[in-house]
């Protein structure tokens, strides 16, 4: 296919799968987030927002770097988990995953924050006063109508995931098959002689997905707009 | 039924502190923009907390500050319909109508889908979206969708004011049936007084968050408390009638009222039942004579009962015509020419055209 190496191939396999991951891992904390900083009124909010933006600010190496200290193999988190449940983040794929998903993590929670706060509040509260408990508000009123920035929150997050470098190769550097995502193996490609007609081809698959995903994320949010002023 | 409302609640600059009971089947919370009916309703359905105080339905307590009971909105079935309908936009008619039946925890629905959407008359637009319905149909959408919840009260917060005449006179009727055969009580918010008059079984009178007046429409929309709230313009008395004939050739309708015989045109109701009229003042003329040759054909004799004097110009006469209120808007000049003093017998004459969108069905 498009006359990749086998190396080359790897490393779109491995970053579609870090990305796909990465996305759902993010999915249900960033609706929280998304939620409880759109909805929620309490103390403190404002730093609850700096810290889901943070990823967004500090350079990625930054991030990646602290990911380390906290989940590496003696940090305290990444320490506990391999102890307690087996899981491992550095130098894994799994940690390319934590690495993605913490840096999408703010354009998702974005996207779905506006959605959410652009649901109108006098539809939930209809909502309640027919028996509706918050969390069946939740899913019957408020989701179905953010549809639309929830999609675009993940879409974001997929496409950032597919192109971070900086905090993945801090965190889990760059090992050929599992760690080395689709940034990393361009990356590598200009490091070498004569990589330019590899890191060429990585390049033009990287704008495809990309574009590819933006394209499926306005048609899906299109259609489910299109359904919205149809009802 | 017994509603309860006895609550104190700031909100900026405006307070509210009221306290009224009704049994009524339809309680009208009547009141200028402002003056605390949305607010009332909201502490009612759980959107606000009271500052202070009890509100009880039918002996379930829904908040106690005193106590510190304050049930959720979700668990305190009380249906709300909105004023601008809040009918959800991704959901068909159908699936709106059955909304709160998901969550009802009462086993035995009181209230059949069938029979709501027989009285309102849904059928035709079970699969439309609410986007493809008109306001008027929205509004009764929105009506069949709070009844379906199984509620112990109906709130009504202007279900009718933004639609125009004719929408609203499209669905009146549907009020007065869910009234009469849903056997589900309603709090119902209004500032225009025909339609509370007609609607209404108790009327509670509100001004700048405090209780005026609390009574049956008769006694509360005749009262004077009600002048400063519905404008000089609009004050009049209601008369509880009962059809006695049907003219059908002319289109109108014979009522029998403590006054006398009035004619009105075209009551939508059998013979024998009730209904409730309500004469603005401005639209009864007085004489001292019984006129002959005249167009008008209600004539009823009347004494005055006391003059007001409104302005330089305007007088308002009380009348009492066989034991019921009636009142009069004239010119002082016309009150002076007439030599018109508590006493004085005459006769007031009520043109029917005036009365066209008086009177109507009320049962009991």
């Amino acid at each position: 296919m498009l006359g990749l190496t086998e190396e080359e191939l790897t490393a779109v396999r491995l970053s579609l799968r870090v990305a796909l991951w990465a996305t759902a891992a993010s999915l249900p904390f960033g609706m929280l987030a998304a939620l409880v900083l759109a909805r929620g009124r309490f103390w403190g909010k404002s730093i609850l927002n700096g810290i889901v933006h943070l990823p967004l600010i500090l350079p990625p190496v930054v991030t990646g770097y602290v990911l380390l200290l906290l989940f590496g193999r003696k940090g305290p988190i990444g320490a506990f988990l391999a102890e307690q449940f087996d899981i491992v983040f550095a130098f894994r794929w799994t940690g390319a995953v934590l690495a993605c998903a913490v840096m999408g993590f703010p354009l998702m929670v974005r996207a779905m924050r506006l959605s959410i706060e652009a649901v109108d509040q006098r539809l939930e509260q209809a909502a309640g006063t027919l028996g509706a408990h918050p969390i069946w508000v939740f899913l019957t009123v408020t989701l179905p109508l953010s549809i639309p920035g929830i999609i675009a929150g993940m879409v974001l997050c997929f496409a950032k995931a597919m192109g971070e470098f900086g905090a993945t190769i801090t965190f889990v550097s760059n090992i050929p098959g599992e760690t080395q995502t689709l940034p990393s193996a361009i990356y590598t490609f200009t490091q070498v002689p004569g990589g330019d007609a590899g890191a060429l081809r990585l390049t033009v698959i990287s704008v495809v997905v990309s574009m590819g995903a933006l394209l499926l994320s306005e048609l899906m949010a299109r259609q489910a707009e299109r359904r919205l002023a149809a009802a | 039924m017994t509603l309860v409302v006895d609550v104190r609640h700031r909100l900026g600059a405006f307070s509210l502190d009221v306290s009224f009971e009704s049994e009524g089947r339809l309680t009208a919370l009547f009141g200028r923009s402002g003056s605390g009916k949305t607010s009332i309703v909201n502490l009612v359905a759980g959107l606000m907390r009271p500052d202070e105080g009890r509100i009880a339905v039918d002996g379930t307590v829904l908040v106690d500050t005193g106590r510190g009971i304050a049930v959720p909105r979700h668990r305190r079935r009380i249906g709300y319909v909105f004023q601008e309908g809040r009918l959800f936009p991704h959901l068909s008619v159908r699936r709106n109508l059955l909304y709160g039946r998901w969550f009802s925890t009462v086993r035995e629905k009181r209230i059949a889908v069938d029979q709501v959407v027989e009285l309102l008359g849904l059928g035709h637009l079970l699969a439309r979206g609410p986007a493809a319905l008109s306001g008027g149909e929205k509004q009764r959408v929105a009506i069949g969708r709070a009844l379906l919840s199984d509620p112990r009260l109906l709130l009504m917060d202007e279900p009718l004011a933004s639609l125009d005449e004719q929408r609203k006179a499209e669905i009146l009727p549907y009020i007065e049936r869910l009234r009469d055969e849903m056997g589900i009580p309603v709090l119902y918010v209004s500032h225009a007084i025909a339609e509370v008059a007609r609607l209404a079984s108790t009327v509670v009178l509100l001004a700048e968050g405090r209780v005026l007046a609390v009574g049956a429409p008769a006694d509360v929309l005749s009262g004077s408390e009600i002048v400063p709230i519905v404008g000089p313009g609009e004050v009049g008395a209601v008369l509880d009638a009962r059809v006695a004939a049907l003219d059908v050739s002319f289109g109108l309708t014979s009522l029998e009222t403590r006054a006398g015989p009035l004619t009105v045109p075209r009551v939508a109701a059998g013979i024998g039942s009730a209904v409730r009229v309500f004469i603005r003042a401005s639209d009864v003329m007085l004489a001292r004579q019984r006129p002959e040759g005249i167009s008008a054909l209600n004539v009823l004799p009347a004494r005055v009962v006391a003059l007001a004097e409104e302005s330089r110009t305007v007088v308002d006469v009380a009348l009492d015509c066989g034991g019921q209120r009636l009142l009069a808007r004239i010119t002082r000049r016309s009150a002076m020419a007439m030599q018109l003093a508590p006493g004085t017998p005459l006769f007031a004459i009520i043109k029917s055209v005036a009365l066209e969108d008086g009177g109507r069905p009320q049962r009991g």
